[in-house]
């Protein structure tokens, strides 16, 4: 990225420049995603699209660029080949897409309550030298009222729980005003009434429009609780329901022998031997 | 309990020195706590005494004069925090080594330029370990006015700075000019450093960045409020620390940073006691 190129993001960034939204293009368009690094290939000829209001579930081994995939559509990480359209346009002029890290890859020390934090998803619509007005407070009280946590936002971020972590990022991308939410793994490591009550905001999410992608490595949880799933292992093995895309044939490529196959009263279910992929790439 | 307090104030370079160690604690405190936060600890250390040779070529050109010191610096401090970023973007070497090359063969030229005068340990001692009590009215203007202007870009730019460094992936998708903010701070901290130099010198700076950040950092959980109580603690400890050197005859320098580090031990001591009980 060259000093150029800097300059301009600064400049859009002082005069809130954004791209504008194509009438009728999908929200998500991806073109032969690839990125390959020296050291080998991440991620190779993932090409789908997504409409408004869609929820996806991604799922694959550890290491098989889920995080990779979700990075490029934010528009954190350039593909080294194809393209992705948001609304129509380059990811890198939007602020509508928000992405939900992964709990072990954040900070939980840093000196912040969850209403700073949800505040920081406001920071993009702000602009340089410029405070939260009211409205933003208003829309930082909201979206914590939305994922059930008003009573938690002068709570320093290191004594909340595992769901109530998802819970405010989910917030904070609310407080982005974001479109398409992208989130990293947010069932890892969560308790079941912490999954239901994440699944109860994607509900949520979905009455309000907003676009979901959600990678997982839970292959039980994608094919009972989501309508669209994308099978992935570097290169996208499937794209469709739960049904079409993970057909033994498709498990067996993208996990080889790691699998057990458990016996259930709609025939075999596959689970995969992976778990929390804080070491993915 | 008054004349104690008050009669190191009657040498106006008392005065002076009291002046420029609040100044230089309050400054030094505030840049600290995003070292501390960002664990730029090292990088600190190392910008620190990578300035050495800027300062060693003013002193050969000026003859002993200390007024182009601070310029050069300035100069050397940018140039090094380039140089570091420069080396660990462009080859494979991680960023910690790229630090320990350039604060080691710096440092070194630092010395070496400065040995060629005959006088030179005590300038050098000076140069190490900070000359608060030789402050003159010309550097506490200095250090007012650059101080007050990192002050006021770590405000300007106080929600940049804190989403960078909490979550960096949110700044990429914020569209935030995220190189530009991080080079931003470089120079913050390169400032710093050498605003600070007379008060504390080269080999004892890291601690004014670190110590009273992190105390503050034990202390509470909000930026705004560790912001505060670092100054506030850096700030005491540059007068106590005074106060120290003035009755018991140390180097100002270190006793100020002992004061700092001493406020540390008592607050982890407290809190580890506080957990034990």
């Amino acid at each position: 990225m060259s000093l150029f190129e800097e300059l301009h993001k600064t400049t859009q960034h002082l005069r809130k420049h954004r791209l504008p939204h194509q009438d009728g293009a999908p929200i998500l368009r991806a073109e032969g995603l690839g990125l390959r690094y020296e050291s080998g290939v991440a991620l190779e000829g993932a090409s789908f699209v997504l409409m408004t209001g869609e929820r996806l579930a991604i799922v694959g081994p550890n290491g098989a660029g889920k995080s990779t995939l979700l990075k490029i559509i934010a528009g954190v990480l350039q593909p080294t080949e194809g393209r992705v359209h948001i609304y129509g346009n380059e990811p890198g002029g939007h602020i509508c897409i928000a992405y939900v890290p992964q709990r072990s890859q954040v900070d939980w020390n840093f000196p912040v309550t969850v209403a700073d934090v949800v505040m920081m998803g406001r920071v993009g619509q702000l602009g340089l030298f410029r405070n939260p007005r009211t409205s933003d407070w208003n829309l930082v009280e909201q979206a914590l009222k939305i994922v059930g946590m008003s009573d938690l936002a002068r709570r320093q971020i290191n004594q909340l729980s595992g769901g109530q972590q998802q819970r405010m990022f989910i917030a904070r991308a609310l407080a982005q005003e974001a479109e398409l939410m992208l989130m990293d793994e947010p069932f890892t490591g969560l308790d079941i009434n912490s999954q239901e009550e994440v699944f109860r905001i994607l509900d949520d999410l979905k009455a309000r429009g907003v676009t979901v992608l959600v990678s997982l490595h839970d292959l039980k949880m994608a094919t009972q609780r989501f309508d669209q799933v994308m099978l992935l292992n570097q290169r996208m093995l499937g794209i469709g329901t739960p049904g079409w895309v993970l057909t033994p044939e498709n498990l067996l490529s993208a996990y080889g022998g790691r699998l057990h196959w458990v016996p259930t009263e709609e025939g075999m279910l596959a689970l995969g031997d992976t778990c929390c992929g804080d070491n993915e790439s | 309990m008054i004349n104690f307090l008050l009669e190191p104030l009657q040498y106006a370079f008392m005065a002076r020195g009291l002046a420029a160690s609040v100044m230089v604690g309050i400054v030094c405190a505030i840049v600290g706590t995003y070292v501390v936060l960002r664990g730029m600890a090292f990088f600190g250390d190392a910008l620190a005494h990578a300035i050495l040779p800027g300062i060693a070529v003013g002193y050969l050109i000026g003859g002993g004069s200390r007024e182009p010191l601070f310029w050069w610096a300035l100069v050397a401090a940018i140039l090094s925090s380039l140089g570091i970023g420069a080396i660990s973007r462009s080859t494979k070497i991680k960023e910690d080594t790229a630090i320990g090359i350039i604060f080691a063969g710096s440092f070194a030229l630092g010395v070496a330029l400065i040995s060629t005068v005959r006088s030179y340990t005590v300038d050098l001692a000076h140069f190490l370990f900070g000359d608060v009590l030789g402050v003159r009215a010309s550097d506490l203007w200095l250090i007012a006015v650059f101080g007050g202007l990192v002050l006021l870009a770590i405000l300007a730019f106080y929600k940049e700075f804190m989403v960078l460094s909490f979550d960096p992936v949110l700044a990429a998708t914020l569209r935030l000019p995220a190189r530009l903010l991080e080079f931003l701070l470089l120079i913050l901290i390169a400032v710093t450093i050498v605003v600070s130099l007379q008060t504390v010198g080269v080999a004892l700076m890291v601690a004014m960045l670190v110590t009273p950040a992190a105390t503050a950092y034990l202390l509470t959980k909000r930026l705004p409020v560790m912001m505060a109580l670092s100054a506030a603690m850096a700030s005491i400890s540059g007068v106590i620390g005074l106060y120290l050197s003035y009755y018991l005859s140390i180097a100002s320098g270190a006793a100020i940073v002992l004061t700092c580090t001493a406020i540390f031990g008592l607050v982890w001591g407290g809190q580890f006691l506080r957990k034990a009980v």
